[in-house]
């Protein structure tokens, strides 16, 4: 029997550079656009993008649903930057009708860091693995979270340290993105907690 | 690009081509108020580009076209949570500077407004905003990325709503890249001083086939079927000005254009979102213009 494939959401944002680190890394990917793409992976990575914009289309094409089901069910799942928010608890200064699935017991402020002028790269150290390049582009901060989250990582940007780098269970939720580097520290780890 | 006193950095090509690749599959509206805004983000938009005038109105009204009020930017960044754009005109880096102070997230130097400066663009790598440009074909494109442009954009011709310069323009730039990929070592000189380009980034384009940056595009889209046709002719993510706030129903026009951006690839969606929208706004021939803003940029 042929393995499942892993998807990367691709309703919008950077889904060509985590498709590229997974294919690298010799994984099956598909990218996943429909319903019946959704039912079929094994494990799910949300890109960064516009989550007001994500989550949308996650509504439009009939994901939502489905998604929501199986992220209960413990489909494992990598968030980056807007899929961090989309996995969140709860989105802090959000728009009114900003819904997320509540799959990581965090907290999050949509750019958090700033607008685009304070957007920055920097050296994220995470634990167990050492330092990796972190891109934080209108980056959502996670401003709390509950005993359920382990924290992997984090990062002082003149306001105090706050995680960057979270993981519950089977989720996981990066503020930075990884997958524009060249880096693929923080995609292998997801990986072999698949297995 | 500057140093932080945590030893991060702001303003690295990195995060600000970051930015764009983030907009990728997305949709940028044209708003000209808060209440735009809110419709434009409501429907799924990745940004807005806020400014004073439609390009049809300004192509309507005639007269000096600028960059907006200040207060109006900051009002539509008071709205939405998406990020902002605002254009300044070509050549015009105090207007550049102005926009960076107020925190825009891309800033456009764009030929629908009346361009400052006949002869040079914007020196763009002294700022830490960054900016997208238009380009009708590869040499243009990569003289704006060699200024220090993250994301470029094919012109079309803006305030048409006739999509037939940005097929032209993105045809261009595709055939004349893949022309490079096929050159042998001693053509590229050649074709570096036809396209007028830099040869370091030529060299880059022919290895790679790509741009460096994003390639979006811009310039008489006005439906979701033109939306679909650009994104299969390479566009990886779509402006759309006046199409949207010119057309009979534009909180409907937005949703489909932005779904049809998704999902491009799927006629079966595309022809769903297209079905009872109502009238496009209405079109222009090239042939009826008396200016070709295309024509503005150099």
């Amino acid at each position: 029997m042929v393995a499942a494939p892993l998807g990367v959401l691709a309703l919008q944002g950077d889904v060509r550079e985590h498709v590229a680190v997974l294919a690298g890394l010799d994984v099956e990917v598909v990218a996943v656009r429909t319903v019946e793409q959704l039912r079929a992976v094994r494990g799910l990575v949300i890109p960064g993008g516009e989550s007001t914009t994500i989550a949308r289309l996650l509504e439009t094409s009939g994901m939502r649903t489905l998604l929501a089901e199986r992220l209960r069910d413990g489909l494992p799942v990598l968030g980056t930057c807007a899929g961090l928010i989309l996995l969140s608890r709860s989105v802090v200064d959000g728009r009114d009708d900003q819904w997320s699935f509540a799959t990581i017991d965090v907290d999050v402020r949509r750019n958090g860091f700033g607008r685009q002028i304070a957007s920055f790269e920097t050296v994220v150290e995470v634990e167990g693995v050492g330092e990796v390049p972190g891109v934080f582009i209108r980056a959502p901060k996670i401003e709390s979270w509950s005993e359920q989250v382990t924290v992997l990582a984090t990062h002082d940007h003149g306001t105090g340290r706050t995680p960057v780098l979270v993981r519950q269970g089977a989720a996981w939720g990066c503020s930075f993105h990884p997958e524009l580097t060249d880096s693929s520290a923080i995609h292998e780890l997801f990986l072999a907690s698949l297995s | 690009m500057t140093l932080l006193s945590d030893s991060s950095v702001v303003g690295s090509a990195r995060v600000k081509r970051g930015l764009a690749d983030m907009l990728r599959g997305g949709v940028i509206m044209d708003v000209v108020n808060p209440e735009q805004a809110k419709v434009a983000e409501d429907a799924g938009a990745v940004a807005v580009m806020a400014l004073e005038r439609v390009p049809s109105d300004i192509r309507r009204d005639g007269g000096v076209a600028r960059m907006s009020d200040p207060q109006m930017i900051q009002e539509i960044q008071a709205t939405v949570t998406i990020p902002v754009m605002a254009k300044a005109r070509i050549g015009h880096f105090a207007e550049a500077q102005i926009l960076q102070a107020l925190d825009v997230d891309y800033i456009d130097e764009s030929e629908v407004l009346t361009p400052a400066d006949e002869d040079n663009h914007i020196d763009k790598w002294g700022f830490t905003v960054p900016f997208v440009c238009g380009a009708t074909n590869l040499g243009e494109a990569l003289r704006r990325i060699g200024e220090g442009a993250c994301l470029i954009r094919s012109k079309g011709e803006a305030g048409t709503g006739n999509v037939v310069e940005a097929v032209r323009h993105l045809r261009t730039i595709n055939a004349q890249m893949r022309r490079l990929t096929s050159a042998d070592e001693a053509e590229i000189y050649r074709l570096a001083k036809d396209l007028q380009a830099p040869l370091p980034l030529v060299l880059e384009v022919a290895a790679t086939g790509a741009l460096p940056v994003p390639m979006f595009c811009a310039g008489g889209i006005s439906t979701p079927a033109d939306a679909s046709l650009v994104m299969q002719l390479g566009a990886q993510a779509v402006f759309v000005g006046s199409g949207i706030f010119k057309s009979e129903d534009p909180d409907r026009m937005a949703r489909a254009i932005v779904e049809a951006t998704t999902h491009y690839l799927d006629p079966s969606v595309v022809a769903k979102v297209s079905t009872g929208l109502g009238a496009a706004m209405r079109g222009a021939e090239m042939a009826s213009l008396e200016q070709r803003l295309a024509e503005r940029g150099w």
